[in-house]
Parts: C-alpha cells; structure tokens; sequence
C-alpha cells in the first residue's frame, strides 16, 4: 500500500544555523525568496497562506522600518508543536526570524509568546543573547524582543496580535491593508509562525527541492503534528502531508477511533466512514497541526459543548455574528438535546452559522462554524438524544 | 506618592511611556500586585497619559490580566476537550476540598485562587495545571493535592 505515514526530522535536527546563515546572507534577497517560493512552503499555523509570497509582498513595500515578528500565540485546542519547537530548537526560529528580516529589509524582530507559555522566558531570552552576540559577529544588524501575551486566543488572529503588542484590546483589524503593507505600527510586517520559520531555515540549508519532493501539489513537504486524545501515542511528530487520515489512524488510533478532529476547535471533525478518503493537507483538510482523536467512548455532544464554550468565551465580541452566533449555536444545542426545542432547530442552526462564516470579520467567527456543522453532519443522533 | 504610584512610575521609566508600553506595565503590575487595583489602572493612565477607561477596556480583554483581587498563587486548571477527557473535573473536585474554595473563589486568606482556563497547549498530556507560570501536567487528583501541599507549607 503506498502513501503510509512517513516520519520525517528536519525541524527538531540540531543544525549550526550560524553557518547557514552566513552563507545565505551572501545572497541577495530575491534569490533567497525565490528558494522559499519555489519550495512551496505554506504557512504552518493553520490558514496555509504561501510563505514566499508573504516575504516577497512585505520587500516590495518602500518603508524606513519594516519588522518581523515570529506568532508563538499558539492557542488552537489540541496544539502544542510550537511550544515544543521553542523548547528543543530556539535558535533555529530565532535564525528562520532573521532569514526573513535579511530578505524582506527588516531589522526588528519581535516574538509574541502566549502568556501560557512564559515559563519559557528564561531559556528563550538566554538563547536571544547568544542569538544577538552571533548577529554581531556575521555583522547583520537585527535584534530581536519578546513581547508575552496575556491569555487571549483571538491574539493568535494576526491582526490581533499586532493589536495586543500595540498596547490594545487584540481586536481585528480589517483586512485589507494586510500586515505586509501596514502591520505593527503601521509598518510593513511578515508575521510567520514559529515551524514556518524554521522550516525556511531549512530550505535555506538544503535548497527548495528535498523539501518540494515531499507531499504533494498541494502540500509540500512536511508539518509537526500534535497528536492528542485517545491514542497511545500522544506525542509530537514531524511527518509528511498527503497522507490519508486511514494511514494516520491506523498508527495513532486505540483501535476504536470513531472520530478525529482534525485543526484543532475551529477545524473540522471527520467521522469513521469518511476516514479513507479524507486527506491530511490543503487540498483535504488542512491542520495547525492538531490532531484530536475519540473513541467510542466519548460523546460527541459533549465534544461539541467544549468546543462552543471555547468560542464563546474567546470571540473578541467586536462583530456581532461572531459574538451572538456562538453563544446561540451552544443554547441551542443545549435547547435541543433537553427537547426545549424540536430537532429540526438544527437546521435553523446550520443556517446561523453559514451567516457566521459569511459575516464574521475575522477567521474565529468564520470558523467556529466548522465543527458544528461537521459534528452535526456526522452525529446529528448523538446531538438530539 | 503611594507604593503602587511609585511603582507604576518605575517600569513606566523600564518600559517608555508609549501604548505599546501598556501591555508589559500591566502584567508587571498584576505579577506584583495579583490584579489591577483602580488605583493602579489610574495611576497607569497618568503615566501613559491615556485615560482610566482606555487601561480598563485593554486590562479587561486578557483573561490573566484580572481586575479584580486574586491570591498569591492563582491556580489555573486547563478545562479545554482533551484535559476535560482525561479528568480535570476530578482535580478540580480534589483541590476544592482541599483549599475550602469553589472553583473561581479565592481562598480568605488570599493565598490561593483556584481557576479554570481554556487550552493551555498540554494535550499531550492532560489534564494540565498551572500554577503561576509553573507548569505540571498529567496531574491526577492526588498529585494536585501533593503539589498543593507544598505550596501551602510556603509562605
């Protein structure tokens, strides 16, 4: 059988990144955006958006300042990849940020870490020290500051974030201008997440080609999975995309995996009987890297419940089909499964939340959707009685 | 000047005086003071030359910038799909005997807040519990209450 899990090491390998470094900053910085773009490299948070195009829009902008800013605010239910990314190879994403200040023009770097994760501080602003001391010695002028956040999942919204680091509610902004025109301060800025920068590190080191011959179209090369739920594998592993979600459950699954939720709360949930032909990637069901496996034994309305509180509580209640729509899809889930209202209210809530994907400014409104419609697709009994 | 005033003052000096200062000054405070008191929020806006509702519209936004009164070690118990699979509601039920406090109570001699939060990026290994910026994970409802125990003989 061909396309079964393949493990891959490139994130979490021990590089000397001063090396790399010091040879790719003999390029010019078309060249190394050129690596990046060829590669295929899409941004490994979650939206996918292509990482060479990103850098490529943020050096045609004319500006005196421009920066970096590396998104740690990993804050999607089920992941946990980038924590475990700053705690084993912090210069590799410190050296990816500075890949990318070199070819986009920008001497300022700035990590938005999650509050959640500031017992990480210490390692971090050690390995920023010895990061700024090798700066000096390739006589490449770029620094780079850690800003924390304070428990705030839409910060994670990269407007939001820029928002939070601005001194403000993490409200986001509307979009266009995108933060490669007018970002923290108004200046331009490519904001990255933490894998993605340490995966252009990597194609800096190797070239666009050994990355580009993994995956497929879609979906080149590979992506750290946080694998979490009910599996004997719990765990972090690097692994290449395109791979079917059969593959993935026949090597983490307990053996009576009835669903898995794949991109975390605002993914979407995939039930047993479409477990063959549904694709881990972009062209199937793109993931941030999280990966939640359930048994029989869980209840999905249950699953379902977490899932609406999480976004209720987290929707920044700037937009009002965000704001109203979560909180109504979990009264009336609750309405329904106490017989308050019929079962067909379902379908008065699917219409809702089509609304919501329409009408919500930013991605948390537009996909808080996602697994109500999937849980309620697959699982509607599980939902009514 | 008062204490807080004073303080206020020194990471306005540490931090600049700018809005994007405000972000820094206001966990620096709530690491010493436990919450934003509306004396501190006033005496931040002085500073920033901003005013009070601008610092309490931001504070009020971030669930660990809290406004009002916590205990000296704020524990926070992750409630989010995996950690309430594998038991949180078991931990919480532990330390809630243990402290005499309800989930989102402060206990009266304001050493301790027991809190729930959403994902705290332990899935892996849940349930999950942080204690300040301390991290333990895979607690069971026995290893909260040893954990626990050792806090309380601090001061």
């Amino acid at each position: 059988m061909e396309n079964k899990i393949k493990k891959v090491d490139l994130i979490f390998e021990k590089i000397d990144y001063l090396d790399i470094l010091d040879k790719t900053f003999q390029r010019n910085q078309d060249e190394i955006i050129l690596d990046v773009i060829d590669s295929g490299l899409r941004g490994r948070g979650g939206a996918g958006f292509p990482t060479g195009l990103k850098w490529k829009f943020a050096k045609n902008e004319e500006a005196e300042q421009k920066y970096v800013i590396c998104n740690a605010d990993e804050g999607e239910p089920g992941t946990f990849k980038d924590r475990e990314i700053l705690t084993q190879v912090p210069e590799k994403v410190l050296a990816g940020m500075a890949l990318c200040g070199k070819a986009t023009g920008a001497n300022e770097g700035y990590i938005y870490l999650r509050g959640e994760y500031n017992f990480l501080l210490p390692s971090l602003n050690a390995a920023i020290d010895k990061f700024h001391a090798h700066m000096k010695e390739l006589n490449f002028d770029f620094t780079i500051r850690i800003n924390s956040g304070s428990g705030a999942y839409v910060c994670g919204e990269e407007t939001a974030l820029m928002e939070s680091m601005e001194g403000k509610r993490g409200e986001p902004r509307n979009k266009p201008p995108f933060p490669t025109t007018s970002g923290l301060l108004g200046k331009p800025t490519s904001i990255n997440n933490v894998e993605t920068l340490v995966f252009a590190l990597m194609i800096a080191k190797e070239g666009p080609t050994k990355f580009k011959e993994m995956g497929t179209f879609d979906s080149r090369g590979s992506k750290v999975f946080s694998v979490s739920g009910d599996t004997p594998k719990a765990g972090i592993y690097e692994l290449e995309l395109g791979m079917s979600l059969e593959d993935f459950v026949n090597e983490f699954g307990d053996g009576d995996t009835k669903a898995v939720q794949i991109g975390g709360a605002s993914g979407f949930c995939v039930a047993r009987k479409h477990f063959k032909e549904t694709v881990i990637g972009f062209e199937g069901i793109p993931t941030g890297g999280s990966m939640m496996l359930f048994n029989s034994t869980r209840s999905m309305y249950n699953i379902l419940t977490d899932y609406l509180e999480f976004f209720e509580e987290e929707s920044c209640g700037q937009c009002t089909p965000c704001r109203v729509g979560c909180q109504q899809l979990l009264r009336g889930i609750d309405a329904v499964k106490k017989g308050i209202r019929p079962p067909s209210y379902l379908d008065e809530l699917q219409k809702l939340s089509e609304t919501m994907k329409i009408a919500s400014k930013c991605g948390l409104g537009q996909s808080a959707p996602n697994p109500f419609n999937s849980i309620i697709n697959n699982f509607r009994e599980e939902i009514i009685y | 000047m008062t204490n807080i005033e004073e303080f206020v003052k020194n990471q306005a000096e540490l931090h600049g005086t700018k809005r994007e200062s405000l972000m820094p000054i206001l966990q620096a405070v709530v690491r010493s003071e436990r919450f934003l008191s509306e004396e501190a929020m006033e005496a931040i806006a002085k500073e920033l030359d901003i005013s009070t509702a601008d610092v309490y519209g931001t504070a009020s936004f971030y669930t660990f910038l809290d406004t009002k009164p916590r205990g000296k070690y704020i524990i926070r118990i992750c409630k989010t799909i995996t950690c309430h699979m594998k038991g949180k509601d078991a931990v919480i039920g532990a330390l809630e005997d243990l402290l005499k406090i309800k989930l989102g109570e402060t206990t009266s001699d304001k050493k301790f807040s027991l809190l729930q939060a959403n994902c705290l990026g332990w899935c892996h290994k849940g349930p999950v519990m942080l204690i300040d910026d301390e991290v333990y994970p895979q607690v069971t409802p026995e290893s909260a209450v040893e954990i626990l125990q050792e806090y309380l003989k601090k001061k």
